[in-house]
């Protein structure tokens, strides 16, 4: 019989306490870059997110709610949490100040620390590492800009740029320890 | 009116014909560039994989132009963004500031925070003044009718960039109509174009620029102006691919907002790098 309780059509289960992976969602709310704990699942973000519109499948409420949780397993399914394009119109828009943009900025960040990088994001940050740009400087580039009047692309001061990034962990993440051995 | 010109990664290598226009607009309201010496990229496209060395690439591209000494002109709205998110944080969060620090000391340079980062746009709207550009129309576009593109980074997140309202933009409708040309508005005006997904989903990608697209045809418009590289490239250099996929036709021309304004001030198309546009801009010409 279905009473006035209960929820029919109902996608929600229960989530068991093993579940949680309490060290991740810590990491995620130590990072200090918005406020996760405080979304209270308005859904205004998930109504401003461009992604969403065209794909249901991927909710900047739920990925906040996932992390607040720990349930890190939701937020490696199915590479949803790259897809993010980084608009800010969630961060714009919450009436908590969640900044779910940076959120999962933060998020991404933790995910790489695991060993997971998706292989777009990981060919631009590789490129920078090595070129300083997100493409290497090629002498054709500079043909075209030189044909049109345009002076050729100011050089990366690459020595600073590598001394800077020793001091983080990007290289050890892309595995570009000895980068500035190649070409 | 003098600024560090930073080039950033998607102009000097996919969208010359912006910088040129650029330089061609800025020239004739006055404005000098300097080269900022050994620039890398904002440090934006870290961002997803280590917050901290985007922070730090960021900083060491800010301490280059607070070293010249005048604020630095961007002509890509992430950069900008990017520039203007890093120094809030560096500003208001003592922990990030003191571990930037530690990291510039090693190649001796100091953030101070004492130079303004700004977008083209800013620059022209703010220090140049619309009346300026407006009196140095000599050829007033009023046949043609356009749709502004702003895109995201442009304005949000509004408590770090304050630029515009991202609710309802206006800012570049202002800058177009300066030089005679028809802004219209449209459904999807606020809708991201889809180019930073490109990598990870090609298809989700071009189906956020399909609805964009269609809402702009839907208004008869002659052309699509932008204000970011990245957007540029996604409007103007997929438009074939769409058309490949969905069977439809596009053929919209895709203008930097440059280009408009340096056809006003009466450049050739051939200055402005008109002719590396992708989608042909033939018929758009023949309006003129």
């Amino acid at each position: 019989m279905q009473g006035w309780l209960t929820v029919p059509n109902t996608q929600g289960r229960v989530v068991s306490l093993d579940e949680l992976d309490s060290e991740f969602s810590e990491s995620v709310v130590k990072a200090g870059r918005g406020k996760p704990s405080v979304c209270f699942q308005c859904g205004t973000c998930a109504a401003s997110c461009p992604i969403m519109k065209f794909d249901e499948t991927y909710s900047p409420r739920t990925i906040i709610r996932s992390a607040v949780l720990g349930l890190t397993d939701r937020l490696l399914k199915r590479d949803l949490i790259w897809l993010c394009a980084a608009c800010y119109s969630c961060t714009e828009r919450c009436p908590r100040g969640v900044r779910p943009a940076e959120v999962i900025s933060t998020i991404r960040n933790i995910i790489a620390r695991k060993g997971y990088i998706h292989q777009s994001l990981k060919m631009q940050a590789t490129a920078i590492v090595r070129y300083g740009r997100l493409w290497k400087d090629e002498e054709f580039v500079n043909e075209i800009r030189g044909d049109m009047g345009l002076p050729p692309i100011s050089a990366v001061d690459l020595q600073e740029v590598a001394k800077v990034l020793e001091h983080t962990k990007v290289k050890e993440l892309l595995g570009e320890q000895d980068a500035e051995d190649k070409p | 009116m003098k600024y560090s010109y930073f080039p950033g990664c998607v102009t000097p290598q996919r969208e010359n014909s912006y910088e040129l226009s650029a330089r061609k607009v800025i020239e004739k309201l006055g404005i000098e560039l300097v080269e900022l010496e050994g620039a890398s990229c904002c440090g934006f496209s870290l961002d997803a994989i280590d917050h901290l060395s985007s922070m730090a690439l960021a900083a060491r591209n800010l301490c280059l132009t607070e070293e010249i000494g005048c604020d630095l002109l961007a002509l890509c709205p992430t950069c900008s963004g990017h520039f203007a998110r890093v120094k809030t944080e560096l500003t208001e969060n003592p922990k990030s500031r003191s571990t930037i620090d530690a990291i510039l000391g090693k190649i001796d340079r100091k953030f101070e925070g004492s130079s303004q980062v700004k977008h083209i746009a800013r620059v022209l709207i703010e220090d140049v003044g619309v009346d300026t550009i407006r009196s140095t129309v000599v050829k007033p576009l009023k046949q043609l009718k356009v749709a502004p593109h702003y895109g995201c980074h442009i304005m949000k997140p509004s408590d770090e960039v304050r630029f515009d309202n991202p609710e309802n933009p206006k800012l570049l409708d202002c800058l177009v109509e300066a030089t005679g040309v028809t802004c219209v508005d449209y459904t999807e005006k606020k809708l991201c174009c889809g180019a930073p997904i490109m990598g990870v989903s090609e298809e989700l990608s071009l189906d956020i620029l399909r609805e964009k697209l269609g809402s702009i045809q839907d208004r008869g418009v002659d052309a699509i102006v932008t204000l970011c590289p990245f957007c540029h490239t996604h409007f103007d250099l997929n438009q074939a691919r769409m058309e490949e996929k969905y069977g439809e036709t596009y053929g919209m021309p895709v203008l930097h907002l440059t280009q408009l304004l340096g056809l006003a001030q009466g450049y050739q198309p051939g200055e402005l790098g008109l002719h590396e546009n992708r989608v042909s801009v033939d018929d758009l010409l023949e309006l003129l």
